[in-house]
């Protein structure tokens, strides 16, 4: 312990200037442009409880991103047989990550389990029967897929989310491909899982009309023809009003991932709002392409499987655009276009978890929190100085000091304040005081045993310390656990508990001792207010 | 002002530990069976999953009227009640669907509520919903949390006491918990996410408490070597008594300020803290103490 009055009492003034300086942000509202040159300008951070906002866990299904990724591999590796001469006449994905290989030869055989090992080492044999050749994707590969997917997924969206416009958004990775996002200040979920959350796979599929969609059947269409739908919904309920077929010729002649821009129009006859789409080089001429091989026939649209529109191809089109079009409002509009200039997630996104708060609520629980704060405060403050009389009125400092210093550190780390992390400080208000209670209460044994006020100071903030730190470390320990475990609003709870716990100790500790010595050095302390 | 002084202080604590862990030992048969009988706590939607709606209406309305518009939507059972102790009419509308799709439900509700009670009257404050699978894992992780944090506090007060310490501080807070939790049972009050917060702050707090009586009891070992370790024991609780019910006081204090000042979310965890905190009193001084003498070596 150091010794020096004047030393302590730097120390505490210090810290008690530095934490003010820290709170002027938050407690100010704005601070004038030089304090920014000079002092720190973060203010506390309040959870969404708090300020409102939306708190979305996804699940990236990494599956059907393995699945998509091995139908490219399988593609090309059939190219690269055929390429190199062998008689293949089937090479498919049984079940995602499996592939089977059917040679027509089966003296072929060695060569071709050379052409593997060589080619595809991201591929394990499994097992060979006849000519047939069954692979598995290696463990390896599956996690660089899985990362890759939910990389991308992450990616994708945070572009989404900053075109969207959201100030301060949240977006982290969580263990088993979950991704977190949390928007504050946004109020209508509806549309913040639209526009996160859309696989948003643009496609262009060519109209099969031999057929008529309404009486197609299985054994039709076959293997290479699909039947999709042009849904319509309500604007308001989102439940979907009608469902017209199409059939389709399964092979996308072009994807959503050629579009360099996208934007919102409005129809010049009826106002209505369409996107706009520009294609890069490549993507305009593989378009040109398209549109010049077939000339009056029908070009579908699709999004996420739901036709948006069919139009004839009148002409060659060459300019690399096209539009969207489809009965959409002008919010809706508005989005899609951010979501195609963003670009498609590489997977489907399940929602797993959806919290929304209104800023009305998060505004009552601030109110009721804070009130609930001070009612406890003065509760505490006013049964110590009952208690404990002038010595109460030292551990009222310490308490007040000490609520000054959580709030300041939570502003210092960046910290967020929730509804449960109010409470932690409440709870801290009441707990804080524990450590000087137990100096206090040894104060007195050691006054009864006879001492004087001065040995009976020293001994009992000797012999009180260890406990202290003892009963304060274990609860630390709790609050540690809880800050691991806990999720979202909880983990405010953890993290004031911990820092109220962390500067209780100095307050009590450090602070009251020094008050203590500082009296008793002025006058000869003849008797204590205890 | 004192209420107790430590020095004329001598209740025989120690001499009746039996009394004091079999009504212990009831008290947690009591919550265990209500476990039972009721089929399991009541858990929140945190924990079993569901859509929760937390609504405020302009207007005076009953639970009834809402079921009755709610009728439109298919969507099983669903519980409707009146928040407490306000004067608005607000309401949480919660419903337990794990197997249908969650996602839009709570649009579902908000359209048919605006119609039928006019979009101007109806604001939707909170709406929360949790996948099944995500239930699960906070059940999971929720326990595990409580288990780890009582591991880490074994390994601190073995290392810093001695191993029966450690046993006599993990039993106090296994029964602390599980009272808290058995109260919860037999009140069939709602079990989520807080609650569990609330458990390991009692484990916190509790802790603290039966600390600084083990401190006081090794300090008092080191002093009188030859004193009766049963009497020692007994000395020690009755010193350290005041400042346990002094801090469990200060607490009680502002947690019942949490309790009727907090609203919503923080006065069921207020709720639960106060029991802790008197439960973890308790045990601390009647619970914690006994099992050390258990534990003590028998010599002649």
């Amino acid at each position: 312990m150091i010794k020096s009055i004047k030393l302590r009492l730097a120390i505490v003034i210090v810290t008690v200037v530095l934490a003010l300086i820290y709170l002027v942000p938050t407690m100010s509202g704005s601070v004038p442009k030089w304090w920014g040159a000079v002092f720190p300008t973060d203010k506390i951070h309040l959870g969404l409880d708090l300020q409102g906002g939306i708190h979305l866990l996804m699940e990236v299904d990494v599956e059907k991103a393995m699945h998509a990724s091995t139908d490219r591999v399988t593609a090309s590796v059939k190219r690269a047989m055929l390429e190199d001469k062998f008689k293949v006449s089937e090479v498919t994905q049984t079940e995602t990550g499996i592939v089977r290989i059917k040679l027509e030869d089966a003296a072929e055989l060695d060569k071709a389990l050379t052409f593997f090992t060589d080619r595809y080492p991201i591929w394990d044999h499994m097992s060979t029967q006849g000519s047939i050749i069954l692979y598995k994707v290696s463990g390896k590969e599956r996690l660089r897929t899985e990362k890759l997917a939910l990389d991308q997924a992450v990616e994708t969206m945070r572009n989404r989310i900053d075109q969207f416009g959201v100030s301060e958004p949240e977006i982290r990775v969580q263990a088993n491909n979950r991704i977190l996002v949390q928007l504050p200040g946004i109020k209508d979920t509806r549309r913040a899982i639209d526009l996160i959350g859309k696989t948003a796979l643009l496609e262009f599929k060519l109209v099969n009309d031999k057929f008529d969609p309404a009486k197609v059947t299985e054994t039709e269409l076959g293997e290479n023809l699909e039947v999709l739908y042009q849904q319509t919904r309500d604007p308001e309920t989102n439940a979907v009003v009608s469902k017209r077929p199409f059939v389709l010729e399964k092979k996308s002649l072009m994807t959503g991932e050629y579009i360099s821009n996208a934007n919102v129009r409005f129809n010049s006859q009826f106002g209505e709002p369409y996107v706009s789409l520009e294609f890069n080089a490549q993507g305009a001429k593989l378009f040109d392409q398209i549109t010049a091989a077939n000339v009056k026939r029908r070009l579908a649209i699709i999004l996420d499987k739901n036709v948006y529109s069919a139009p004839v191809i009148q002409e060659r089109i060459s300019g690399g655009q096209a539009q969207v079009s489809g009965r959409f409002s002008a919010k809706e509009a508005h989005d899609l276009a951010i979501v195609l200039r963003a670009g498609a997630l590489p997977a489907p996104i399940k929602i797993l978890e959806q919290r929304a708060v209104g800023p009305s609520l998060g505004r009552d629980s601030i109110r009721k929190g804070l009130v609930s704060m001070v009612v406890g405060f003065i509760f505490v403050v006013i049964f110590m100085v009952v208690y404990y009389r002038l010595s109460g009125l030292v551990a009222n400092i310490a308490l007040i000091l000490n609520v000054l210093f959580i709030m300041s550190v939570l502003a210092l780390a960046q910290a967020t304040l929730t509804l449960p992390g109010i409470a932690g400080i409440v709870l801290t208000i009441g707990m804080a005081v524990d450590a000087n209670v137990l100096i206090f209460e040894r104060i007195r044994e050691e006054l009864r045993l006879g001492k004087t006020p001065r040995a009976s100071l020293d001994s009992g903030y000797s012999k009180a310390f260890l406990t202290i730190m003892d009963a304060n470390i274990t609860t630390l320990i709790a609050a540690i656990v809880l800050y691991q475990y806990g999720t979202g609003p909880i983990k405010g709870f953890a993290v004031t508990l911990s820092v109220g716990i962390i500067s209780s100790l100095y307050t009590a500790i450090f602070v009251t001792h020094l008050v203590f010595d500082m009296v008793a050095e002025r006058r000869a302390l003849k008797k204590l207010s205890i | 002002m004192q209420f107790l002084n430590s020095d004329k202080m001598n209740v025989d604590f120690v001499g009746k530990r039996r009394l004091f862990i079999m009504i212990s030992a009831i008290a947690i048969l009591i919550g265990m069976a209500a476990l039972v009988v009721r089929g399991g706590l009541n858990y929140g939607i945190d924990f079993a999953g569901g859509t929760m709606v937390q609504v405020r209406f302009a207007k005076d309305l009953n639970s009834d009227q809402i079921r009755t518009a709610l009728a439109e939507i298919d969507m099983g059972d669903a519980s409707i009640q009146q928040f407490e102790g306000e004067a608005t009419h607000e309401f949480l509308i919660r419903v337990e669907k794990s197997q249908t799709n969650l996602v839009g439900l709570s649009d579902e509700i908000k359209v048919v509520l605006d119609k039928a009670f006019g979009a101007e009257n109806v604001d939707i404050r909170r709406v929360e919903m949790v996948g099944p699978k995500v239930g699960k894992d906070l059940r999971r992780q929720g326990m595990l949390a409580i288990i780890y944090a009582m591991i880490g506090i074994l390994i601190y007060v073995t290392f810093r006491f001695e191993l029966r310490f450690a046993v006599g501080a993990i039993v106090a807070l296994v029964h602390d918990v599980a009272i808290t939790v058995g109260v919860f049972a037999l009140l069939d009050k709602e079990f989520s996410l807080p609650i569990v917060a609330a458990l390991l702050a009692i484990v916190g707090y509790s802790l603290n408490d039966t600390i600084v009586v083990y401190d006081r009891i090794r300090e008092n070992m080191k002093g009188s070597g030859k004193s009766v370790f049963l009497e020692m024991i007994n000395r020690s609780i009755n010193q350290t008594l005041s400042r346990t019910i002094l801090t469990s006081l200060t607490t009680m204090l502002v947690l019942v300020s949490l309790f009727f000042l907090g609203g919503g979310v923080i006065h069921d965890f207020a709720f639960a803290m106060i029991i802790g905190v008197f439960v973890g009193t308790y045990s601390s001084i009647f619970i914690a103490s006994p099992v050390v003498i258990l534990m003590q070596p028998k010599k002649k």
